[in-house]
């Protein structure tokens, strides 16, 4: 679910301009790009990176919604997160999949997010407090992200493309699950509203770094760009989120924790407020409210986790030799 | 890395009976009791599927992009191979 503008993409390659040159024409074209066709280094660097963060992503993502599993506050809402938290593990594995048709091992890639080498997406270092930050997570960051997502349907590179669909259309579930809680806060006691309202002040300026900077002249991003790995620009995709989200938070009755948001007539959208970078930048290099508390988690569970994959491989060969030497006496 | 690496398996799904098994994405498993149940909670939580196969990616023999008009090119002349090749007159109906 939750995709954020590449961080730290590079997107420099090395190979002749006749090479380059051929590679863009398929493009151009509108042809997708499969596992073993010839492609740049640059673009294979770009997406690896690219597709390995996002599935960190919705792997760190599954934890500030899983510890509310135990507390949700009915039968219904608890089997509703729980399918969730599960469709977050499988986009994971979608994306894992998708970033090894690049030629890298799914230990590689787990190995740089446990070393903390790997970024996955700021948001999820900021911690969910309430029932009512579940409410917000699904409706405001999965609505984030579905925007983010909708444009890397048709990313050329097919096997992200085809991995995005998939998760596109299982995504849409979590933002309504996440806005129906909303709803029944806000119809629900002035407690309840103000828990909504509080979720909603906590989550939106992270939600609107969630697309990341503004690129401006960079490189690297128009780069993407002329690849066809990104469609818009971070700006664009965020002005869209803002346009889409702000009428739901009227129709909640609840106010966007912005006072200089404001309609604009002649672009047909809103102009905000602006977006404190210092604090997405802080975030990103580590030092959020939760980075260090996820990335421990997450050692700690693979940590747990070893002597099951040793104890499985150890069955696997040992099943296999038996059937080895099994073939063998048959054929004598 | 301290570990092995666990094997990589290709998921094929048939959605229904009466469709083909098709290629749904790959899942990591030691064995392939274990990778049909990895499949099966990965790539089927919404009833996609009627039947999974599984088979090992290093198994799967794939043909190389380079070979691609040498292999596929020919066709492409072949248009007599095509029903419209051939003219038949409106009046003896549909054939």
């Amino acid at each position: 679910m939750y995709s954020q503008g590449l961080i730290g993409a590079d997107g420099k390659t090395h190979e002749d301009e006749a090479f380059l040159n051929a590679f863009q024409a398929r493009i151009d074209a509108e042809q997708k790009i499969e596992p073993n066709d010839p492609m740049p280094q640059g673009y294979r660097k770009t997406l690896i990176r690219q597709i390995s963060q996002h599935a960190h992503s919705e792997i760190i993502g599954m934890q500030p919604e899983g510890n509310w599993i135990s507390r949700a506050p009915t039968l219904r809402r608890k089997a509703a997160l729980l399918a969730k938290v599960q469709d977050e593990g499988g986009h994971g594995l979608y994306l894992y999949s998708a970033a090894e048709t690049l030629g890298v091992s799914r230990e590689e890639v787990t190995d740089q997010l446990l070393s903390g080498a790997a970024k996955y997406s700021s948001i999820f270092n900021y911690p969910a407090l309430t029932w009512a930050d579940i409410g917000a997570i699904g409706w405001l960051v999965d609505g984030a992200a579905i925007m983010n997502q909708i444009v890397l349907c048709r990313c050329s590179y097919g096997p992200y493309a085809r991995a995005m669909i998939r998760i596109c259309k299982e995504e849409s579930f979590h933002q309504r699950q996440g806005y129906e809680i909303m709803i029944a806060l806000c119809n629900g006691s002035d407690e309840q509203k103000e828990l909504a309202q509080d979720a909603l002040n906590r989550f939106w300026w992270p939600s609107l770094m969630m697309f990341g900077p503004p690129e401006g002249d960079s490189v690297h991003s128009s780069q993407s760009m002329i690849w066809k790995i990104k469609r818009f620009s971070n700006d664009d995709l965020r002005d869209k989120f803002i346009n889409a989200t702000v009428p739901q938070a009227e129709h909640l009755g609840l106010t966007i924790p912005d006072p200089d948001l404001k309609w604009n007539e002649q672009k047909q959208g809103y102009d905000h407020g602006d977006i404190d970078w210092n604090e997405f930048w802080r975030v990103v290099k580590g030092d959020g409210i939760c980075n260090r508390d996820r990335l421990k988690k997450r050692r700690k569970v693979h940590r747990n986790g070893a002597w099951v994959r040793e104890a499985a491989l150890a069955f696997a060969s040992k099943h296999a030799a038996q059937q080895t030497a099994d073939a063998q006496i048959a054929a004598e | 890395m301290s570990e092995t690496a666990t094997p990589l398996w290709e998921v094929f799904i048939r959605a229904r009976n009466g469709l083909s098994h098709k290629h749904a994405g790959s899942i990591h498993a030691a064995d392939a009791e274990m990778a049909l149940q990895a499949a099966r909670d990965v790539y089927t939580r919404r009833g996609e599927g009627q039947s999974i196969w599984v088979a090992r990616s290093s198994d799967i023999i794939a043909s190389d992009p380079v070979d691609k008009d040498m292999l596929f090119e020919p066709t492409a002349s072949k248009i007599y191979r095509h029903p419209t090749f051939y003219d038949i007159p409106d009046d003896v109906g549909n054939m």
